[in-house]
């Protein structure tokens, strides 16, 4: 009977640790192929054409010029006349050429006609939205410690309640904040190089969704899922907006199978950005009562916010974030904007109902001139009881890290050193992180040879890596002892990486195929040995007797036991309630601390500490880079990045490289990362990691901010014009 | 990109003959603005004239009386030349550049001549647009603050213009014709133009910038101040000044104070030099010849901040170049 | 100089111009450029194109030959005429960095540079750092987990070489301010430093 656990702390030999990357070598001599990189012979290539309307009725398309351009292979209307554009980018058609550039003549040749339709897109601007017939009533939530009288109106005594409770709040804050659209930016942009051959599809695809996209693919092309191969060894970037083939991978297969030639489809920079995705925005009043002490008591909030053209977007639940007082009114209302639709970012919902709401109980602290170190452990009563102590305790360490209490002022009281004042701000959040569903199966090759399969994908985690740790522990061998083969739905299905899901699914479903296969290797082992297989441990590349270490075989030896054929074993890991494996449920605190410099509005990251838990810890490095990223995520769309739209036209402004302001490597201030893993979380086994740490920054450093200025900047990215134009707002 | 020919001169007077043909003809640099805008079909020449193969482009030359800088010679050749170091305004310039590739691959000339970054522009809607309505009514938080009456709203994006013209530096043109040649103030290659159709660099077709040319720094004091979103550099500036001071018995006897990013053209401040010129530098009067930069400024409906960049742009170049404390990060 | 402000006329029929269309042999096949057309000796011509001619290109130490249009990008040349895909294309212009290759030793963003301008000049990519010993570069950049998804890291490593050329002895201030004409989206800036920092000092102890 095979038991499904991790070793101890004390008995393990490299799960834990820090390892370099397996494949890192080959992303840092360019010799990993991302599906941009597939180049068959005779491919061509497609380009496509975006609506330059952000919301019209297309009147006609004539591709007839197009069609007679030298080199121009192919081309197809993507929509109808009649067809009404809600989004600027949305594809209108496809050109497929010898050539790039034949491609490129091509879409410059298609003539279409568009009528113009009303245009919305600022959302920001709710009495606008209101007025233009944009805004909906969302989903909203009220959760009162009283109840009312019998007979009582409802609506009646949430207000009189609410009102009570704000007049006996020692401190009210209202408020109001916000938080800009942004977009994934992967800098792979997204799109395939696709084959037809033999009646079937291989479609590179750059996807976070391996196993998942063959069906798609397969669908409307008339082909099982058998009939095609997604493949995917490397991707360059997908934060959420990969998971489905989309339009324009199935138009590539399509492609590739009416042209009987390989095709290559991969969107510009600028189409990227304005139809592959983006973050929804968050914009909110809100209003907070607190006692003497800090803590919350009420609060009442409305936020709106976009999702692009259907409305939507940022969920109900997130607000408020982490800290919830006993009586909380929440309103929601989505406004429909003629933007692209947004998809999964990094942790969906929790960024901006961190931002717009810890903000609030940072606020708090200012108007009670406290230290929000104090105010936030004050209201660690107001989070769930099971984690209190961990975020406890993460607080202590992150004030340590930061030398808080030395450093702490008022805020808006911090000396000056010229213009420039510097401020701290911290933030706390918490993620499921919870495996997927993963089947993995593994290969031991009579000459020792160690392989394993599964339809995962490397997002830049360390997929890999971590596979091979797992494996590499089960059975006693060096990491690289194991080839890892992933990125195509041809091998055992594993769910899409995100939502944290993929450390906790592959680690699980390697564990497992590990350990079942060990467990029939270990059966001739024993009979060779004349040991019993249930006291064999496999540990330094031998696999030998615990009771008795002198009576052993090495590794090959023991393979070579399996006489012809390799032993081939696939499993399924059991994430969920009952797994020792893995488990979800995490928290964690941020503490940023800036300089601003009051007579520009310039906004610089002096120190960014983290303190994270994520259950057993695999692999060290990549957890920690994990983490590194994420706040060099958080310090880019809380200082630069943020969509814009022209408000009158609906074009969006900023679509390339160029004008889409992210940080750089000059502008990361200094970063510290620190691991919580005491044995209680270890003993909870493997939870996702790339969400959590992504959620706090925007509160963190716009916390920190307030704290130099002495004045709320409201709304993410604080751009020097944000700070300058908040500053004078202040003045005037 | 559209189709064109590609033409490699190996000399000046081929250059000049090799842009003078029937269709439309583009200068090619070092690549790092013209390429993009061809690739997004922006400008779409028929005939690129490649200038890498003209030697006698890329050589600096430096003596008690001039440095001569010429048009192809990188931003690192510049920064990297000794004679460079008794510019500080050129070299401040030139050190703020963040991005390696940039300097690395850019040219003096490109630099100069690269075109708006005007969001509308780059889009595709033309440099003036709608004659400027685009702009005016629409985001125009980076656009221009000063000259902006007219439809030109964009600012010119030069990084080393403001410095160099206020180091008063010239440029010698080539053209139109083989053998034609011109040398002018830097400040007059720029213009605020008035139709769609008229470029915002003074260059008749076939002509293009060979040289430039830096006058003996005869002890003048200079510096040049960015303000940035970003840390490194690699930007655009929101703002930008240069100021170079004659000073004589502690006061400013001459002064050239340049906006950059702020006007359609880099943008000479009379108001500022008025300001200072008779008096010390010292936080005070640096900060009433900010003051005064900005006392003609004319903001758009997004732009009201970049008014109070302009004068601390100016304030912290003036002290800068005084060696005095600036603010600030620095 | 008058600056009158109008367009000179343009002139028509440049003596020397030289189209050489219809000449050469068609170039092996490359979804660069199309067979007709294709001329040869762009080496040495003032005037080619606006169809395909054949060059050399000396990428890596080796020298290839290509069919390349004028507007054919040195990115392009390398990633579809001889399938060396370490460049990546991330921006429309240099802004990323993420094509970063050294010319002649000197680096610059291959998506802005044409291909018919690099003809005789010494092309180095990501690729010449692979081998049987890790160049120092790149061995500092696995080892401090400098990569992510990994798309923009071909670019870096080819940017910090060229950095390091030039600041051998690069403090981490230095590296800072030296360092951002690479853009990174998943964040790696973090395990860069370090990594730049280890490879200046086992430069100082070797």
């Amino acid at each position: 009977m095979v038991e499904y656990v991790w070793p101890d702390r004390k008995d393990v030999s490299v799960l834990g640790g820090s390892h370099d990357k397996i494949d890192g070598p080959a992303k840092c001599t360019g010799t990993a192929k991302y599906s941009y990189d597939i180049n068959p012979p005779k491919m061509a290539m497609a380009r496509v054409l975006g609506c330059p309307h952000a919301h019209c009725k297309l009147k006609s398309i004539d591709t007839a010029a197009a069609e007679k351009i030298k080199g121009v292979v192919a081309v197809r209307a993507l929509k109808n006349a009649g067809d009404e554009i809600k989004w600027q980018g949305d594809l209108i058609a496809c050109v497929v050429g010898e050539t790039d550039g034949a491609a490129v003549e091509g879409l410059a040749a298609i003539k279409a006609e568009y009528e113009p339709l009303d245009v919305f897109v600022d959302e920001e601007d709710l009495a606008a939205a209101e007025k233009a017939g944009r805004a909906k009533k969302g989903a909203g939530k009220v959760q009162l410690e009283k109840e009312p009288g019998d007979g009582e109106d409802e609506a009646e005594f949430e207000e009189k309640e609410l009102a009570r409770l704000f007049k006996e709040a020692a401190a009210v804050v209202d408020g109001y904040y916000g938080i800009r659209a942004i977009t994934h930016m992967c800098l792979e942009t997204h799109g395939s190089t696709a084959e037809w051959k033999d009646g079937k599809v291989t479609s590179h695809l750059s996807t976070q969704n391996v196993s998942g996209t063959a069906g798609q693919i397969g669908g409307p092309l008339g082909l099982t899922a058998d009939d095609v191969t997604v493949h995917c060894d490397y991707i360059g970037g997908g934060f959420g907006s990969k998971f489905a083939a989309d339009s324009w991978g199935v138009l590539a297969a399509r492609l590739a199978k009416e042209l009987d030639r390989p095709v290559k489809l991969m969107l510009d920079r600028d189409l990227e950005l304005k139809i592959a995705g983006a973050r929804p925005s968050g914009f909110a009043n809100v209003k907070v009562g607190a006692n003497s002490e800090g803590v919350l008591t009420v609060w009442d909030s409305h936020h709106w916010t976009t999702g692009g053209p259907e409305g939507g977007a940022l969920s109900q639940d997130v607000m408020p974030y982490v800290i919830v007082p006993p009586n909380f009114r929440r309103k929601t209302t989505n406004v429909s904007t003629n933007t692209g639709p947004t998809r999964a970012w990094r942790a969906p919902n929790h960024p901006q109902g961190c931002a717009l709401s810890q903000t609030a109980v940072d606020d708090v602290a200012a108007k009670l001139g406290m230290d929000s170190l104090e105010v936030f452990r004050r209201n660690l009563i107001n989070v769930p009881e099971a984690r209190r102590k961990l975020y406890e305790e993460e607080m202590t360490i992150a004030a340590k890290l930061m030398d808080w209490q030395a450093k702490w002022h008022p805020h808006g009281k911090g000396k000056a050193n010229g213009s420039v004042v510097t401020g701290m701000g911290m933030a706390m959040h918490t993620w499921q992180g919870g495996g997927h569903p993963s089947s993995c199966r593994v290969k031991i090759h009579p000459d020792g040879g160690l392989e394993c399969f599964l339809g995962s994908q490397d997002l830049g985690t360390g997929t890999r890596t971590v596979i091979a740790t797992v494996l590499a522990e089960t059975f006693g061998l060096p990491i690289d002892a194991v080839k890892v083969n992933i990125g195509s739905s041809k091998y055992p299905p594993s769910g899409p990486s995100g939502g944290s899901t993929t450390v906790g699914g592959v680690s699980e479903s390697s564990r497992h195929a590990g350990l079942d296969a060990l467990a029939q290797l270990n059966e001739k082992v024993a009979e060779k040995l004349g040991a019993n297989a249930d006291d064999l441990v496999a540990k330094g590349g031998r696999i030998f007797d615990k009771n008795d270490t002198n009576k052993g075989l090495a590794w090959k030896e023991a393979c070579s036991l399996l006489g012809m054929n390799p032993l081939e074993v696939t499993s399924r890991g059991a994430p969920g309630r009952n797994s020792k494996l893995s488990s979800s449920g995490v928290g964690g605190v941020q503490m940023a601390e800036v300089a601003v410099d009051r007579e520009t509005g310039e906004v610089r990251m002096k120190k960014f500490v983290a303190v994270q838990d994520m259950g057993l810890v695999v692999n060290r490095k990549t957890a920690e880079s994990q983490i590194l990223g994420a706040l060099i995520m958080g310090i880019a769309f809380s200082l630069f990045e943020e969509r814009i739209m022209d408000a009158k036209t609906g074009a969006f402004l900023n679509a390339e490289v160029a004008d889409y302001k992210l940080p750089r490597l000059g502008d990361i201030g200094e970063l510290v990362v620190e691991i919580y893993e005491p044995d209680e979380e270890r003993a909870r086994g493997v939870i996702g990691l790339g969400e959590p740490p992504v959620i706090g920054p925007g509160a963190a450093i716009s916390n920190a901010v307030c704290n130099a200025l002495g004045v709320r900047v409201p709304v993410l990215p604080m751009t020097p014009k944000q700070v300058l134009d908040t500053l004078k707002a202040r003045n005037a | 990109m559209k189709a064109f020919e590609y033409a490699s001169p190996r000399s000046e007077e081929e250059a000049v003959e090799l842009l003078a043909h029937s269709g439309t003809s583009e200068v090619l640099a070092g690549g790092t603005d013209l390429m993009g805008l061809m690739k997004k079909m922006i400008i779409t020449p028929d005939r690129v004239v490649s200038l890498s193969r003209v030697e006698s482009l890329k050589a600096i030359q430096a003596d008690s009386q001039m440095f001569r800088i010429g048009a192809m010679a990188t931003l690192d050749d510049v920064l990297e030349h000794p004679a460079t170091r008794n510019y500080p305004a050129l070299l401040q310039a030139l050190q703020a550049h963040g991005s390696l590739q940039m300097r690395s691959q850019g040219t003096l000339g490109g630099e100069l001549c690269q075109r708006p970054r005007c969001w509308y522009f780059r889009n595709g809607n033309g440099l003036l647009t709608n004659r400027g309505r685009h702009v005016a009514e629409g985001d125009n938080r980076f656009h221009a603050i000063l000259d902006n009456a007219g439809p030109a709203k964009f600012v010119c994006p030069s990084r080393v213009a403001p410095a160099l013209i206020a180091l008063s530096a010239s440029v010698r043109v080539l053209g139109p014709e083989p053998g034609d040649e011109t040398e002018m103030p830097l400040e007059l290659l720029f213009r605020t133009p008035k139709h769609e159709g008229q470029r915002e660099h003074d260059l008749l077709a076939n002509q293009f910038v060979a040289q430039i040319v830096l006058p003996a720094v005869d002890g003048r004091l200079s510096a040049s101040y960015e303000v940035h979103h970003d840390a490194g550099g690699q930007d655009y500036p929101l703002l930008a000044a240069a100021a170079s001071l004659a000073m004589r018995g502690g006061v400013v006897a001459d002064a050239r104070i340049v906006l950059g990013q702020a006007a359609p053209t880099p943008w000479m401040s009379r108001e500022a030099i008025d300001a200072i010129v008779g008096r010390p530098i010292t936080p005070q009067t640096a900060e009433a010849a900010g003051e005064a930069a900005v006392s003609v400024a004319t903001p758009l409906s997004h732009n009201e901040y970049k008014v109070q960049l302009a004068k601390v742009a100016v304030k912290r170049a003036l002290l800068k170049a005084a060696g005095l404390e600036t603010g600030g990060f620095c | 100089m008058s600056n009158v402000g109008k367009p000179a006329p343009n002139k028509s029929g440049f003596s020397r111009r030289a189209f050489l269309k219809g000449s050469g042999a068609a170039a092996a096949a490359s979804a660069l450029a199309t067979a007709p057309g294709v001329a040869e000796g762009a080496e040495t011509s003032l005037v080619v194109g606006p169809g395909g001619s054949t060059i050399t290109l000396d990428v890596n130490g080796q020298s290839h030959k290509l069919a390349v249009e004028p507007r054919t990008t040195l990115l392009e040349a390398l990633r579809y005429g001889l399938n060396v895909t370490g460049p990546k294309p991330i921006s429309v212009d240099g802004s990323s960095g993420g094509s970063t290759v050294l010319i002649d030793g000197k680096p610059a963003s291959a998506n802005s540079v044409l291909a018919l301008d690099c003809v005789g000049k010494k092309i180095i990519t990501a690729e010449s750092l692979a081998g049987d010993k890790l160049d120092p570069v790149a061995e500092a950049f696995v080892h401090h987990d400098a990569s992510q998804c990994g798309f923009c890291t071909p670019g870096f490593v080819i940017a910090v070489k060229a950095f390091l050329a030039k600041h051998p002895k690069a403090t981490e201030a230095e590296i800072r301010a030296g360092l951002n004409g690479n853009l990174c989206r998943c964040g790696t800036y973090g395990n860069i430093i370090p990594a730049v920092l280890d490879v200046v000092k086992g430069a100082g102890n070797g």
